[in-house]
């Protein structure tokens, strides 16, 4: 039962792919349909075995590792994937009216989305170090496929440097896996762990690893493609690109980290990675301070929002752990939101530029009203999700004495209202500069509607967070204790 | 030296040959080859290190080597099209101009 389940939560999207460029008819609309809409429902019956048993095993087709490839979902494998299929299926609704399934952008379009949601709940189903490699690797190319999908010349530039550094990133991750194999005998990532004794060999393919997936997740320093592509890709997929798509490889690292080199110390390197956190949220949130178009705001914004994901390998205790994951969650929901609010004013003004959208707020109420409930989650105040996840931080921040991280969540929050509040002031207080022009294009109101969903879905997480935080202290890593 | 050894050196010195070019080449087709050669370093490194020392060499490596090969394939494949389309909507094949565009 729960085999078939997460079998068909794989391969619908991906059979549903195939259907639309095999059919590219009239049919289009219905196949992407049947491909979506059943995967909450189906989501139901792994939660109920994760709840019951807590880890569940599976060897697809019978076939056990190490040629077969075996799945492995517990606490942390569910959040994503339920994040996955809820963002994806939300901003559907949206992406529903930007690339219509009958017309020729849609055509194009849908069956790349189609195949990175797939891969990336095929991704956190993984359990070998190999599988991921060769789902973040379908992950990486639907989704620059996905960023030139209009053939815009600055989209296309930035996805083709996305996918020089994406291919790079890959070629050292997969060198790390090779060297692990030799050492450790197995691909097994929660094997590994027991096989290994850190050396200076270990070391060097966990660094190799580590740094491919800190490219693909864009942390500072590493961030520099993701701007361009995040900013000047279609609505829908800067969404799902700051939703879901860097937050895999972040979880990849998490993985790695937590289970993989279980039991090592790395006091040293996990400071180091707190500091790259420190350095992502303090420079993005500068640089969104003095950006003037919209979404180069939002895309750097997440550069930003990325770094406290980081926070969690210097913390690295149950309650960071909560934190971190709650925060995947809240900021997923929130940027999701922000971006599709961001695409509907785009394609209603014409342009995005922050001076020319003065007044917007009388046009596009519910537009605004999105963008602003996501930045209230993103800089953290409550009762949002975002809130929740820095009280968290804080938290677990206060309990081990370590000022400089919680004086670093603090201020984070405060920089990140200066670049929320500088874009909120620009569209809304405005009282002469009314927008005269009529709009350029009419919005769908389920356009709208979709961001706004998103939006209060993350500062509803503020008030439904006790469940999900069970949830998650229920698999913690190895050697975490509540 | 034994044999390893030298499929080792040849791998790093591929490697860097790789590294050099991504770096240096304007062109995306030279970058492009720069980082199949890269590909190819590390699938030289695999099979190497997979034996034969004694007896018969392990399979899963030469699996993943064989898969990463497919892999690489495809990619780059997806980027020549990607860059053949860039050079129809900009006339050039290069990442050197400015890469934000105006609006969105």
């Amino acid at each position: 039962m729960t085999a078939s389940a997460l079998a068909l939560i794989v391969f619908l999207p991906l059979l549903a792919a195939c259907a639309t460029v095999a059919f590219p008819g009239r049919w289009v609309g219905l196949i992407v349909r049947t491909g979506l809409l059943p995967l909450p429902l189906l989501m139901l019956v792994p939660t109920a075995a994760v709840l019951d048993q807590n880890v569940v095993h599976l060897a697809l087709a019978g076939h056990a590792s190490p040629l077969g490839i075996e799945w492995r979902l517990d606490s942390l494998s569910l959040l994503m994937l339920w994040l996955n299929v809820g963002i994806t299926v939300l901003i559907s609704l949206h992406a529903g009216f930007t690339f219509r399934p009958d017309s020729d952008r849609g055509r194009r379009f849908w069956p790349l989305w189609l195949i990175l949601f797939a891969s990336m709940n095929a991704l956190v189903l993984s359990a070998d170090l190999f599988n991921l490699y060769v789902t973040l690797e379908l992950v990486t190319l639907a989704a620059i496929g996905l960023i030139a999908v209009e053939s815009k010349p600055a989209a296309l530039r930035a996805g083709m440097r996305y996918l020089l550094l994406a291919l790079m990133a890959s070629l050292l991750y997969l060198l790390g896996v090779g060297l692990i194999y030799g050492q450790a005998g197995t691909l097994d990532l929660y094997l590994i762990a027991e096989q290994i004794e850190p050396g200076w060999l270990p070391v060097t393919a966990l660094t190799l690893m580590i740094v491919g997936l800190l490219i693909k997740s864009a942390v500072f320093p590493l961030h520099a493609w993701l701007p361009a592509a995040h900013g000047n890709a279609p609505g829908p997929v800067s969404a799902i690109l700051s939703a879901m798509v860097v937050k895999v490889s972040i979880y990849m690292i998490w993985r790695l980290w937590f289970w993989g080199a279980a039991g090592w110390d790395l006091t040293t390197a996990a400071n180091l990675m707190g500091l790259l956190g420190a350095a992502a949220i303090v420079y993005g949130s500068l640089a969104a301070l003095v950006q003037d178009r919209l979404k180069m705001i939002v895309a750097y914004s997440t550069v930003a929002q990325l770094g406290y994901l980081m926070l969690l390998f210097p913390l690295a205790s149950a309650l960071a752990f909560q934190a971190a994951s709650y925060h995947l969650l809240s900021h997923g929901l929130a940027k999701a939101a922000m971006f599709l609010a961001a695409a509907n004013i785009l394609n209603s003004v014409g342009t995005d530029r922050l001076q020319r959208l003065a007044g917007v707020d009388q046009r596009l109420p519910l537009d605004v009203f999105a963008l602003a409930l996501g930045g209230v989650s993103i800089l953290g105040l409550p009762p949002s999700g975002g809130f929740v996840a820095k009280w968290l931080f804080l938290e677990a921040a206060w309990q081990q004495q370590a000022w400089g991280w919680l004086i670093l969540v603090a201020g984070g929050g405060l920089l990140a209202a200066a670049y929320l509040f500088r874009v909120l002031g620009v569209i809304c207080l405005h009282p002469r500069k009314r927008l005269d022009k009529r709009p350029r294009r009419e919005n769908p109101d389920l356009a709208s509607v979709a961001a706004l969903i998103l939006a209060v879905g993350a500062i509803a997480a503020g008030f439904f967070s006790a469940p999900v935080l069970d949830l998650v202290s229920a698999g913690l890593p190895p050697g975490m204790t509540p | 030296m034994d044999s390893l050894g030298l499929y080792v050196l040849a791998a790093a010195v591929l490697f860097g040959v790789g590294v050099y070019g991504l770096i240096v080449a304007e062109h995306l087709m030279r970058k492009l080859f720069a980082i199949n050669i890269m590909g190819n370093a590390i699938f030289i490194l695999l099979v190497a290190a997979s034996g034969p020392i004694q007896g018969s060499p392990d399979p899963v490596p030469q699996a993943l080597v064989l898969t990463g090969i497919v892999i690489a394939v495809s990619a780059t494949a997806f980027a020549l099209a990607l860059m053949v389309r860039l050079y129809q909507e900009t006339g050039q094949a290069t990442l050197s101009s400015r890469d934000d565009g105006d609006d969105g």
